[in-house]
């Protein structure tokens, strides 16, 4: 007997779903747009600059003793925490005033202080990030996230139709959204690997979209009477349990990694099965929900016009 | 087409085992990297029964190229730094004063007295009492700009502009010289920065230029980027100035043609210098630790070429009895009495020292100077153990996730999840062996990538396989249905990765340090695992038909 997480027939009405979903999600976005404004994002020193430390110390740190430790040096406010496992912990120091060398006195001098009040402690990681590069970090990584959308909205429209490539971009700018909203409603560290993982959930989003869109193309083709909204539940209902499937290996994959990856690549791969979850839900119910608000003109669809509409450069072998 | 050509069969067979055979090196992890170090010693001309051994660890035939891994997998420093080139205009401009004041006191008639005014690193800005003579001033000016050197391909126009406002000549950096200078600054920088690391011995340095004025300095293995910039921030210009005094007084200005230094080890002591050096550290041919031969203190022994020999030589002789300081980056370190004219060209600097302190300005004064400041603009270090810990992390992630992946797809598929579990394996072999031999950096991102890549290369034998189950409800018979099921899928595919890989890509080009390494292994893991699903898995599932024949096909 074969393993089925979906049955071999389905035909949920996802269209019908689908503006209760929208629902949702709109209610979603402007409540991560209106966390990201009120409670902001807690930045690493990648977007912020400044330093941190990770140590390890002989048995449970005292964390209360390092923070006081810490901040007795005057450089402002030193955040300490736990850092997956008692032994260890994670010190985080804003920038100071001056250049990068003040920077790296900062780091010479806290672990001056540190090693001679905790006997034995260790540095295992230790970054500074000045002023001037933290800047640059952030227009890069944003403008990575426009680019790689802009190039994704031009793809699609290429290979389909533009009201594809505005769907597929409403799912994504939804999934990327609504992940920015949770690091901030759990305050988690946003830092250059998020961004990264961010960029991943776009293409994996997308994948999962244009695997839908596909056969909503095919079936287009197929059934030219049949009402958009039908070939859409169709299409989504012929290709759900490869979506189903897709996303269980690969959150089996992810899930693997958070639990045994270690705590450096905690953050990145907490984003990622969060985003594989969004864009699987956002495939299914919002971008085909989209297509169906945006309407197709079915005229490209006709196969014995115009049998390759679209540049379709996949082989048909 | 369920039949394959003989030629095709062979190919896909010819690169599957290619990926084996590539990968294989980095099973053997320590081994391997012992012996091509051992390899690269002998070569080196260094050799010794341990390092035959080494060497003969690993077989000579067998490949040995492994995935170098990053600074957060093996320990190290990273650091990027600025140099800051202004500091090179600055120079210029302060080198043209003097001429300009030579040039202009002949044309005091025309233009009255004069001094240099602003604070501009990149211009020299000249104030006259006499506006009416400052166009002769400003041409005067332009007869000191120098022709560019703008490289082989020539048309260097002149160095300065020169303007007028008023009273007020300014002569100013082209943009073309600024870059020329740009450029040589950055050459000579990066190649001090390098002789500099080299001369400590490190593996496998990185050392590359980044943007304008940047360079990205990695070294594995060194437990703090302290230490790093200890050797690389120091600028090391050393020279040597007849003493012409010496001073408790922080304020007093000291008169023309005389600087006043601070000491390097008493604050609140300064020396006034002559201005013109005597000597310069480029002059020096090799410097080296010592002990001074009767207090026994650590010191620095160094020697000059010829010219610097001979030079120092009259300089010594003609000065027997005064005192001469020794100055290291704006500081004085050691201000001893010519005792006697020192001809042989070799002489020792003392001051307070440790064994250490000795060793690395020997270091120092042997690569050269820097031409400009360096200074930090970002820098990551990783301890040993917490590499070390990182990658028994992933490791273990791998593996769980492998076998994870393994059993749900044998449950979901059979047979046919039996094909694409080789597939898959095959997949990660040849991501390593192509990760090895395009010598790409495995970060822990990077490992991140694999594990993805694992979740997502079933991904095009999920869409196969779903679409062979539908067709086997449609078409004739099973042949019909697994033909239709790849061509079918095929598209999908095709455009499903080109997303992921327009994502990665555009992680690779804008991305820095490991995001780069996570692009990498994601975009290799879609290549590799859309040939893995299409080709390997189809020649399985083709043979298995040809022998089998089933009648019906249970996917």
């Amino acid at each position: 007997m074969r393993l089925k997480l979906v049955p071999e027939e389905t035909s949920f009405d996802f269209m019908s779903l689908g503006k209760w979903a929208a629902g949702l999600s709109i209610a979603g976005i402007l409540a991560s747009i209106a966390l990201v404004v009120v409670m902001g994002l807690n930045f690493g020193i990648d977007f912020r600059g400044g330093t941190m430390i990770e140590a390890r110390t002989q048995g449970p740190a005292d964390i209360g003793a390092i923070r006081a430790t810490a901040s007795d040096l005057g450089f402002g406010e030193v955040q300490v925490q736990e850092f997956g496992a008692p032994t260890d912990v994670m010190l985080r120091i804003g920038t100071v005033d001056g250049d990068g060398d003040a920077q790296m006195a900062v780091v010479g001098q806290v672990q001056d202080a540190l090693s001679a009040e905790f006997e034995g402690i260790e540095f295992r990681r230790v970054e500074v990030v000045g002023p001037k590069v933290s800047g640059e970090l952030i227009t890069d990584g944003l403008l990575a996230l426009a680019l790689s959308i802009g190039a994704i909205l031009i793809y699609i429209w290429l290979r389909f139709e533009w009201q594809f490539a505005l769907g597929a971009v409403i799912a994504l700018v939804h999934d990327v959204l609504l992940t920015v909203g949770l690091f901030s409603v759990l305050q988690l560290e946003f830092n250059l690997s998020i961004i990264a993982a961010l960029l991943t959930i776009v293409g994996y989003s997308l994948n999962d979209t244009v695997i839908v869109f596909d056969r909503v193309r095919e079936n287009l083709r197929k059934y030219k009477q049949m009402p958009l909204a039908g070939v859409l539940n169709l299409s989504i209902n012929e290709t759900l349990s490869r979506t189903v499937m897709t996303s269980g290996t690969t959150l089996l994959a992810l899930i693997a990694l958070y639990a045994l990856g270690g705590e450096v690549i905690r953050g990145f791969t907490f984003a990622m099965i969060w985003g594989v979850v969004v864009g699987t839900y956002s495939s299914i119910f919002i971008a085909a929900f989209f297509l169906l608000k945006l309407g197709v003109s079915r005229d490209w669809s006709k196969p014995e016009k115009d049998p390759k509409a679209g540049t379709n450069f996949g082989a048909q072998v | 087409m369920l039949q394959f050509p003989t030629w095709k069969m062979a190919t896909v067979i010819l690169v599957c085992l290619a990926g084996v055979v590539f990968s294989a090196p980095n099973l053997f992890y320590p081994t391997v990297e012992q012996a091509n170090d051992a390899r690269a010693a002998i070569e080196a001309g260094r050799d010794g029964p341990e390092l035959q051994a080494q060497a003969e660890a690993w077989p000579e035939w067998a490949p040995s190229d492994l995935v170098n891994l990053g600074l957060d997998l093996r320990g190290g420093a990273h650091l990027l730094v600025e140099v800051h080139v202004a500091d090179v205009y600055a120079e210029r401009m302060n080198a043209l004063w003097p001429e300009a004041r030579g040039a202009l006191r002949d044309l005091r008639d025309e233009v009255g007295a004069f001094r240099r005014v602003g604070d501009r690193p990149d211009a020299l800005e000249i104030r006259l009492d006499d506006a009416a003579g400052a166009d002769a001033a400003a041409e005067v000016l332009r007869g000191l700009a120098q022709p560019v050197n703008a490289g082989l391909l020539g048309g260097g126009g002149p160095d300065l502009t020169v303007s007028v406002d008023g009273a007020t000549v300014t002569a100013e950096l082209t943009d073309q010289a600024k870059a020329a200078i740009d450029d040589r600054t950055m050459a000579q920088s990066l190649e001090i920065v390098r002789r500099r690391i080299d001369e400590t011995g490190t593996r496998e340095p990185t050392i590359q230029r980044q943007g304008d004025d940047r360079i990205l300095v990695q070294v594995p293995g060194v437990g703090s980027a302290e230490e790093v910039m200890a050797i690389i921030g120091t600028t090391a210009r050393l020279t040597f100035h007849m003493v012409e005094g010496t001073t408790q007084d922080a304020d007093a200005s000291p008169p023309p043609g005389q600087i006043k230094l601070p000491d390097a080890e008493q604050p609140g002591v300064f020396y006034l210098l002559e201005e013109a050096a005597l000597i310069t550290g480029d002059r020096l041919t090799d410097a080296q630790p010592g002990f001074d031969s009767r207090s026994g203190q650590p010191v620095v022994n160094f020697r000059f070429d010829a010219a610097g020999a001979r030079r120092f030589g009259e300089v010594t002789a003609a000065n027997v009895g005064r005192p001469f300081a020794v100055v290291l980056d704006g500081a004085v370190i050691t201000a001893p009495t010519i005792r006697e004219a020192i001809t042989g060209g070799s002489g020792q600097i003392s001051g307070s020292f440790t064994v250490e302190t000795a060793s690395q300005l020997a270091i120092l004064l042997r690569a050269g100077a820097l031409p400009a400041e360096i200074t930090v603009l970002e820098q990551r270090t990783v301890g040993p153990d917490l590499g070390a810990d990182s990658i028994a992390a992933g490791e273990i992630a791998v593996v769980v996730a492998f076998a994870a992946v393994l059993i749900f797809m044998f449950v979901s598929y059979g047979l046919f999840g039996f094909f694409a579990n080789i597939a898959l394996l095959l997949n990660v072999a040849m991501l390593m062996a192509l990760l090895s031999l395009i010598g790409a950096t495995l970060t822990l991102p990077g490992i991140a990538g694999i594990v993805l890549t694992i979740g997502m290369a079933v991904d095009a034998n999920v869409l196969i396989f779903e679409r062979i189950r539908e067709e086997l409800k449609t078409a004739r018979g099973p042949a019909r249905a697994i033909e239709a099921g790849y061509a079918r899928a095929f598209t999908s595919i095709v455009d499903a990765n080109v997303t992921t890989l327009i994502a990665a890509s555009i992680l690779f080009f804008m991305g820095s340090g490991p995001v780069k390494g996570f692009a990498v292994t994601l975009a290799l893991g879609i290549v590799t695992s859309v040939f893995s699903a299409t080709l390997v898995t189809r020649l399985m599932v083709a043979a298995w038909f040809d022998r089998a024949r089933p009648k019906t096909l249970k996917v």
